[in-house]
């Protein structure tokens, strides 16, 4: 089968693979039928998180039809076209049990410091992912949810990641109602993050990037305000003026390890790799949220050390909190928001591109080239 | 300054969904499990059905056994290999533990160059790193990149035979002497 394969830091490709197969009784193998590359594909992609082997293939993003079952599996069946939740949960353990399926004890031999994800390194379970024709999906009973019939495909892969971080990011923030929401980061978890702190009740929702593009796009997807932080000075003084010098109740966190606006996290961060990535979001949202407020981490970095104010966030009183998204525990609330015409996850997408052309795909989101917001993987198989 | 605040509806409420899911208590503090209504954790034997294990996976520390279920692609080899299996002697808590696999990665990277060139196979570097989406969409950037490196590249050569050149003049002179 044809598989995107990661050769080292920027060089990806698609080559031929062997066929996954059932190695447990509650496998499935799906045939992808859309697969997405992630902002936090990008961590791996630049090299930025340990065990990250050559011969992997990533996509943690991914629908497809089931074509193939394990002897234990029951909840689904051949033929049925699911969403496939990016982590992969036991559904048993203490961590599964409390809806925390980004969390589980039962899929991830190799570290503790994560759950295990599709197609995210050896460090989150040495899963391969989804952008290929074929994927392994352990755990068939638990994650996988039918796809409704009158679903569209490009919504419901967006369903495995982007809409349930985003909306994650703002339940984590512990909006309520009336609240000013700043959210940095205006790549599809961070938009999606702002046009979901509406649902939560936010009185005003601001997004921080750097990319005019992006903003725009924002202000129209997201009805928030939008700015870019290399025009308004310090971005935690700025925050400061426009919420009457007290700061916002929420800040969220939706850029991660790949943040730009600061040379001293940006070169110890991605360039030196002595950091856990460039934690100038995070520096950010420790700087520009109220005190006493919420800072909700979605942004993803390394296991290792970020240098970030935590003195800072101890005098201020604040609340951290942050996961992997539980997409299994959301998918239901989500998929009624998108029968309903609140949230349109399609609406993200910019470009669509053969699986073949994956290397391209990468570097047109990595380098974020002709306005690219989201790019869709089709498989050759998926038109079948 | 821009007017940023254009899109923002003047009554948020106008916005589709507002609200809907305001939960006045949503108190984001752990534990999860009292909002979840959790009974009893299950017990330590209690566990799924277990994956055979037919490779090497390697383990972390803090845990004390395979879980249920492991991925199997690409299993330690080579040198990496060598590196990553040391590397798993040590915590997730150690940075004996993460930066020799950060070490492990880019020594893995060369040997998969080299596992390539042995099959026959030469890396289209260029391809694999999207060169034509640069070329298409970046070109400034594109050809300053190329120029740049040409010129460190053509620097380096010239820099390295001059001093080779002087090198062998110096031997010659003293064999001369």
């Amino acid at each position: 089968m044809l598989a995107m394969e990661y050769r080292g830091p920027k060089r990806v490709r698609a080559v031929q693979k062997p066929m996954p197969e059932i190695k447990h009784p509650q496998d499935a193998i799906v045939r992808v039928l859309r697969a997405c590359i992630c902002g936090s594909d990008l961590h791996l992609y630049n090299g930025n998180i340990p065990d990250t082997r050559v011969g992997s293939t990533f996509g943690h993003e991914f629908v497809g039809e089931i074509v193939e079952i394990g002897a234990d599996v029951t909840k689904v069946k051949v033929g049925d076209r699911v969403i496939v939740p990016f982590n992969i949960a036991c559904g048993e353990c203490h961590f599964c049990r409390q809806g925390m399926f980004g969390n589980c004890q039962e899929s991830n031999t190799e570290s503790t410091a994560v759950g295990a994800i599709f197609g995210y390194s050896h460090t989150a379970g040495g899963f391969n992912g989804g952008q290929a024709e074929y994927a392994r999906v352990p755990y068939a009973n638990v994650g996988p949810v039918i796809i409704p019939d009158d679903m569209d495909l490009d919504d419901a892969v967006l369903l495995t990641d982007v809409v349930p971080t985003g909306y994650q990011g703002a339940e984590m923030a512990g909006i309520q109602t009336g609240d000013t929401v700043v959210v940095f980061g205006a790549g599809p978890i961070g938009i999606m993050a702002a046009r979901c702190a509406w649902l939560f009740g936010a009185g005003r929702v601001i997004i921080i990037d750097k990319e005019e593009y992006r903003l725009e796009f924002a202000r129209n997807y997201s009805y928030c305000e939008a700015y870019n932080f290399e025009e308004i000075g310090d971005p935690v003084v700025f925050i400061k003026k426009i919420t009457d010098w007290l700061g916002a109740d929420c800040v969220i966190d939706a850029v991660g390890a790949e943040a730009a606006g600061n040379a001293l996290q940006t070169i110890t961060g991605r360039k030196l790799l002595l950091q856990a990535g460039s934690a100038t979001a995070l520096h950010w949202a420790i700087n520009s949220v109220k005190k006493g407020g919420i800072v909700s981490i979605v942004g993803v970095y390394g296991p290792t050390d970020n240098l970030i104010p935590i003195g800072n966030a101890m005098n201020k009183g604040l609340t951290i909190r942050g996961n992997q998204t539980s997409v299994k525990r959301l998918l239901p609330r989500l998929i009624e928001h998108v029968q309903n015409g609140i949230i349109n996850p399609k609406g993200l997408i910019t470009h669509r591109m053969p699986l073949e052309e994956v290397a391209d795909g990468y570097r047109m989101f990595s380098d974020k080239l002709d306005n690219c917001i989201k790019t869709v993987l089709m498989p050759p198989t998926a038109n079948q | 300054m821009k007017d940023n605040t254009v899109n923002t509806p003047v009554d948020p409420k106008q916005i589709k969904g507002w609200g809907i899911d305001a939960d006045p208590k949503n108190d984001p503090t752990y534990p999860m499990r009292d909002r979840m209504n959790v009974g009893e954790d299950p017990k330590s034997d209690e566990r799924p059905y277990l994956q055979p294990v037919n490779e090497e996976v390697l383990k972390s520390i803090e845990r004390p056994n395979v879980s249920a279920v492991f991925g199997t692609p690409e299993p330690p080899r080579g040198l990496s290999g060598i590196i990553r299996r040391q590397a798993y002697k040590y915590s997730e808590n150690q940075y004996k533990h993460w930066l020799p696999m950060i070490l492990a990665d880019r020594v893995d990277m060369i040997e998969g160059v080299l596992a390539d060139l042995t099959h026959g196979h030469v890396p289209n570097i260029f391809a694999e790193r999207g060169a034509k989406m640069d070329w298409k969409y970046n070109r400034s950037g594109f050809i300053t990149r190329l120029a740049t490196i040409s010129l460190l590249t053509a620097g380096a050569i010239v820099l390295f035979s001059s001093k080779g050149k002087n090198k062998r003049s110096k031997k010659r002179r003293r064999y001369q002497a």
